[in-house]
This record gives C-alpha cells, sequence and structure tokens, in this order.
C-alpha cells in the first residue's frame, strides 16, 4: 500500500482525535479521519455486533470503528489496558474481519514494550515506511496538544456554569478544534493554543462567592468520553455547579500521577485493584478535601474495577462526610433517570450547604 | 383561604394535595396513570374539585414532581418542578421532623433517603433493575393467585418463612415456581417473598447507608404489612407507615409551593382545555432526538428532548 493512502482512525474519546491526527500525519507520515462525533447511530451499530454483556465502551469504539471504515479509514488502532480493555482490540479487530471489512490493526495490546523490535514490527503496521525521527520530532506538540486540551476543558468545566452569554465557551472552543484540525506544524499549534486561552479567559463569567463544587470520577472511557455519560458535565454545569475531574491524558499517560494517588488512598487500599478503581478512590479523597461538595461516579455497566471501588467510595463518604453518587451507563439508560438524580443531587448538596453556612454564622 | 395544590405523576399512579397555609390536608386524590399523564391529571383535578365545592378556597401556587413533572408542570402553571426525591424528603420532614431514614418502593422503582437533623444527606435508587419493587409482587401475587391487597395479611399467618433467592426477579420467580411445586404452603412462600423484597432492596439499594430509626416506609409497597414487618424484623426497629405515606410525593411538592412564594394564577378549569402532545424525531443529525412539543388548544406552548439548538422549536412568546 501506498503510504499516502493509509487512513488512520482511533476511537473517539472525548477530543484527543486533534491529538492522535497529528501525531499520525506529522509523525507516522499517513493521513487521520477525525471519525464523526459519537451519535446515538454509532451505540447502535457498535450494540449490534457487540456481545451484549460486553462493557458498554466496547461498543463505543466498535461503532466508531464501523462508521469510519464506512468514510475511508483503512487502518484502525486500539489501545490496551489492566481489565477487560486489554482484549478489546483483538476481539474487535476479529468481528469486524468476520463482518468482511479489510483494514490493518494497529493493537498496542500487542506491542512489547520492553522490545524494541516488537515495537518497531507494530508501528511499521499503521505504516511500513515509518520513520522513528519524525515521530520523535512530532511528539513533543502533540504532547502540547493534549495538555491543551486537558487544561482548556478544565477551566470550561469550572467555569461554562456560570457564562454570561449562553454558548460562548463551546463556540470558542469550537472554533479552535476546527482550527487546530488543520494545523500543520509547531508554531500554528502553539500559537492557536495561546490564541485560544486568551479568548477562554476573556469569556465574561458572573460567578458568586459561594459555588457548588463538584469531583468527577469513573472509568476511563465514561468519566472522559461525554457522549458516554450523557453529557453529564455539561448537565451538571447547568445547574451552576463547578466540575472538577482529574481523569485525562495529561494525568495518566503524560505526567503520570500513580504515587501521589497511592499516598492519598493508603489508608483505604493498600494494593492495586485494577484498572481506574485505584485513582477513583484516590481522586474522591481528593476532592473531599479540597473542598468539593459532592463526587460522582460515572462507570459502564459491569465494569469490574469500578464495582470493586464503591464500597469503598461508601466508606470514604461516610468517613469524609462528602456526599457520592454512582451511575451506570449501558447503551440503553434513561435521560429522565439520570435528569432526576442529578436534580436530587443538586438540591441535597444546596440544603447541606446553606445549612452549613448558617451554622458557621 | 390560600391553598397549594402537589401533583406526583408516577408511572403507575398519580396522586393529588391541596394544603392550606399550616400544611393541613384539605382534598387529596389516588388514581391510575394509566399510560396518559395529561388525562389522569384531568380526572385528578375534577375529583379534587369536588372534594372543595363550598368551601373558600383559592389555590395559588402549583407543584409538580414524578417522571411526568415538566409536562404536567407546563400544563397547570406550576411555580415548582420538582424531582420526586426531594419532594418525598420534604413532605416526610414536614409531617415527621425527626425522621432519620425514608424507604420508599414504588410501583417500578425504590429509593432510600437518609436525613440528619431534618436535611437530606444521602440517597440512592434503583437503576437498572425492578426486583423487589411494586410490580414484581404484582405479577407474583397474580401467579399465586391471590390478590396483592390481601397479600400482606395472608404472610402475616406464616410461621415459617420460604427462602426465595432475593437478588433477581427471574431467579426469585423460578426459585418460588419450584418452591410451589415441592410442596411448600402458600402462606408461607408469600411471606418468604416479602422477605426477599427487604433483602434484595437492603442488599442493593439500602447498601452502605447508615439506617437509622426512627424509619419512615413509604410508596405504594408500604401498604403492604407483610414487607412492612419484614422490614422491622431485619432492620431491628419499628418502621412507621403513614396512612398518607402514598400522597407524600405530592404534598412535599404543594409544601415546596407554598415556601417558594411564588403565587400564579390557577383554575380547576384546565382541566376542560385540551392539550396535546406531539412528538417528532429531529432528522437534523444521526441523534434523531425525539421531540416534544406540547399545545395548548393547538397554540404551541413548549417543547423539549433537543440535545442541541439545531432541534429547538421555537416558541413564541
Amino acid at each position: 500500500m501506498d503510504r499516502k493512502d493509509i487512513i488512520v482512525c482511533f476511537p473517539h474519546i472525548g477530543n484527543y482525535a486533534y491529538a492522535f491526527r497529528y501525531l499520525m500525519e506529522k509523525g507516522f507520515g499517513v493521513s487521520y479521519l477525525i471519525p464523526p462525533p459519537i451519535t446515538k447511530k454509532t451505540l447502535e451499530i457498535g450494540s449490534k455486533y457487540s456481545p451484549d454483556y460486553v462493557c458498554v465502551p466496547f461498543k463505543y469504539c466498535l461503532g466508531t470503528y464501523i462508521e469510519a471504515l464506512a468514510l475511508g479509514a483503512n487502518c484502525l488502532a486500539q489501545i490496551y489496558g489492566e481489565c477487560r480493555l486489554e482484549y478489546y482490540g483483538e476481539l474487535q479487530e476479529r468481528l469486524l474481519r468476520d463482518m468482511g471489512y479489510e483494514f490493518e490493526f494497529f493493537n498496542m495490546a500487542e506491542i512489547k514494550w520492553t522490545s524494541p523490535k516488537s515495537i518497531m514490527k507494530n508501528l511499521k503496521i499503521v505504516n511500513p515506511d515509518v520513520s522513528i525521527a519524525k515521530v520523535v520530532a512530532a511528539a513533543p506538540t502533540t504532547i502540547k496538544i493534549i495538555e491543551a486540551l486537558d487544561k482548556f476543558e478544565d477551566f470550561i468545566r469550572r467555569n461554562v456554569g456560570f457564562e454570561v452569554n449562553n454558548g460562548e465557551f463551546d463556540r470558542t472552543y469550537n472554533e479552535f478544534l476546527a482550527q487546530l484540525a488543520k494545523a500543520d506544524d509547531g508554531k500554528t499549534v502553539k500559537k492557536l493554543i495561546k490564541d485560544c486561552w486568551g479568548a477562554l479567559n476573556a469569556i465574561k463569567v458572573d460567578k458568586p462567592e459561594h459555588t457548588i463544587k463538584v469531583g468527577f470520577v469513573g472509568d476511563y472511557y465514561t468519566v472522559q468520553e461525554p457522549f458516554s455519560n450523557h453529557f453529564m458535565e455539561k448537565e451538571l454545569a447547568k445547574f451552576g455547579m463547578e466540575v472538577y475531574r482529574q481523569m485525562n491524558f495529561s494525568c495518566t499517560i503524560i505526567h503520570n500521577q500513580n504515587k501521589r494517588k497511592r499516598d492519598y488512598a493508603k489508608d483505604y487500599v493498600k494494593f492495586d485493584i485494577g484498572a481506574t478503581a485505584n485513582s477513583t478512590i484516590a481522586e474522591a479523597i481528593e476532592f473531599a478535601r479540597s473542598g468539593c461538595d459532592g463526587v460522582i461516579q460515572v462507570k459502564s455497566f459491569g465494569c469490574m474495577p469500578e464495582n470493586d471501588a464503591m464500597p469503598i467510595l461508601q466508606r470514604v463518604s461516610e468517613d469524609l462526610n462528602i456526599p457520592i453518587l454512582h451511575f451506570s451507563f449501558d447503551s440503553q439508560t434513561s435521560e429522565t433517570g439520570v435528569r432526576t438524580r442529578l436534580e436530587a443531587f443538586y438540591d441535597m448538596i444546596e440544603v447541606r450547604k446553606s445549612s452549613e453556612r448558617r451554622k458557621a454564622v | 383561604m390560600k391553598a397549594y395544590l402537589g401533583i406526583d405523576i408516577g408511572s403507575i399512579s398519580t396522586k393529588g394535595v391541596v394544603i392550606d397555609g399550616d400544611n393541613n390536608i384539605l382534598a387529596k386524590e389516588y388514581l391510575w396513570t394509566e399510560g396518559d399523564p395529561t388525562g389522569a391529571v384531568k380526572r385528578l383535578l375534577k375529583a379534587l374539585e369536588r372534594q372543595l365545592v363550598g368551601k373558600d378556597v383559592d389555590i395559588v401556587s402549583v407543584g409538580t414532581t414524578g417522571s411526568a413533572r415538566k409536562l404536567i408542570g407546563v400544563m397547570t402553571g406550576a411555580s415548582v418542578v420538582k424531582n420526586e426525591i426531594t419532594a418525598h424528603a420534604i413532605g416526610t420532614t414536614t409531617i415527621h421532623p425527626d425522621v432519620n431514614t425514608i424507604f420508599e418502593i414504588g410501583g417500578q422503582d425504590s429509593k432510600i433517603i437518609i436525613i440528619e437533623n431534618g436535611f437530606v444527606v444521602d440517597y440512592a435508587m434503583n437503576t437498572l433493575c425492578a426486583a423487589g419493587t411494586g410490580s414484581f409482587l404484582s405479577s407474583q401475587a397474580h401467579r399465586l393467585g391471590v390478590s396483592v391487597e390481601d397479600f400482606g395479611e395472608i404472610a402475616l399467618t406464616s410461621k415459617k418463612p420460604t427462602n426465595i433467592a432475593a437478588r433477581c426477579t427471574v431467579f426469585a420467580e423460578s426459585d418460588l415456581v419450584h418452591k410451589a411445586q415441592i410442596g411448600h404452603k402458600k402462606e408461607d412462600i408469600i411471606a418468604g417473598l416479602c422477605k426477599a423484597v427487604v433483602t434484595n432492596y437492603l442488599n442493593n439499594i439500602g447498601k452502605g447507608k447508615k439506617i437509622k430509626a426512627p424509619i419512615v416506609f413509604q410508596g405504594g409497597v408500604s401498604k403492604n404489612v407483610g414487607v412492612k414487618k419484614a422490614f422491622e424484623d431485619e432492620v431491628g426497629s419499628e418502621v412507621i407507615v403513614d396512612e398518607n405515606g402514598h400522597l407524600m410525593g405530592a404534598f412535599g411538592v404543594a409544601v415546596l409551593a407554598k415556601r417558594s412564594g411564588k403565587e400564579n394564577p390557577f383554575s380547576f378549569d384546565v382541566a376542560d382545555i385540551e392539550f396535546k402532545t406531539r412528538g417528532f424525531e429531529c432528522g437534523k443529525c444521526a441523534n434523531h432526538c425525539e421531540i416534544i412539543c406540547v399545545y395548548k388548544e393547538d397554540e404551541l406552548i413548549d417543547s423539549w428532548g433537543n440535545k442541541c439548538d439545531n432541534g429547538a422549536v421555537k416558541v413564541k412568546r
């Protein structure tokens, strides 16, 4: 295959497609397809061809693959993890091949990271003529993009609930993403990031003195992909809450924080209980100690590590006197039910907070 | 006299309460929703109006709760539209100021609310499974050939409740059939079912929650004395079932309407106005949002269901 004809696609998770695109096009020298936004249709197709009992992120990924293949992608990629995620790639590749699709599959679970030979062999799936020098050269800008996405989204989560002109944050950020999809060199990216940060900070917000702060924790996919958690961060913001989240690529892949998290959770967990469970617990504790008024845990239905974290979170809730709400999502989850629980959560925190304030006076 | 109306429109039943300024109940009604919330509310309003004939009552504010709260809120011009968790908590703490725990088992859902010093501090609601709710009990009653109203009384006659698997409705049902076939007495099976409902509730909804007396038990299933007794045996303290327990959501939201201080003119005539809803699928993107438009006498008064602005239906105001 001529390398210009290679079109790579990763499954959607948050807005990281913009970082993947840069790395693939500038580093690997191949084209990248930014998949269309996840919709109900994506989930429908994904569910149709997935095992029924698999966790729902699998279905989102598979749905994205099928949509991407229809749009011309011919090299799909999957990451690896410490839970069922480790098997996602293998099973998804098999399912898609059985459906008759032809494509290359870059499965990171297959890579032996201690063996340069294995790494090279797998990278060549993406591009047989891959130049490591070019990949390394594109890495710093890719990292910059990821860090900017995370920093901007953190900022938006804390402020969007208080914007004076409705929709301004979304408009500014979407404009930035559209530009980013076309940026071809580090200099342009740097300028875009600087300009967007300036524009975001210039947006008028009307923040009261006492705001309600909520920490958002959960499994790697559900907490980071807004569609899969029913855009909960946005819903919370609509109530006028500040939303805090630590789980993102910056805090996991780029700056590993396992040690810090282990320290936070050491009174509750002595060993690694798998995937994101330990960080979920550590983050909940950190949020409680740093003045959040509540914590929301989101997970895909049947997610073992997050299920294991639940009883520990209940202890945390009791010990640190912070309400923790749990949500499990599957391919069908009632919107009304989510809304009702969020409303009640808001009411509860609001009353708790105002009674504490009255006590303090 | 100023009065306040609270309406709780659940999936199975619709409840309405009219209270005065001192929270006394002036009129109350309970009827089946039958899948038609606007129709049910019209019947409800007619019934409440009849109870108030000859009384000098002026409804100045309306509150709605339950799963159809938004629709009915638009229809009645409600000043408060609240979720049922908050409504139940407010209603219960108004009548039982010292309550610490509320158990609620309704037709399709169940919840637990933990209260400290009159404030909600924690709650949980069943998520994916309807095991141990009213609809499960009534289908099992049907299977055993007894009416669900007699279920509790029969359970109390049992001396040795049968063990029924409580985790899952499907397992419970096959376990029940099996126990019946090998000759367990009907009253023992019924008592076992009541126990299974309680075990299921405490293991799922109640897990990790601080359950402290006084405990108030509400929702349709609270009328089942067998389940009440099973709860008392399990938690080891008295469980209070209020005569108006099934109306607590409606009562709570009426109290909230009163506290809101917002007064909107309300007349029972809404029961005669035609309200129609029309749903359509927005085709502007692949999300295919189901958009609901509410019409009052053919005039569009509200719409919802769109995930983004593309699907927004503009209402002239």
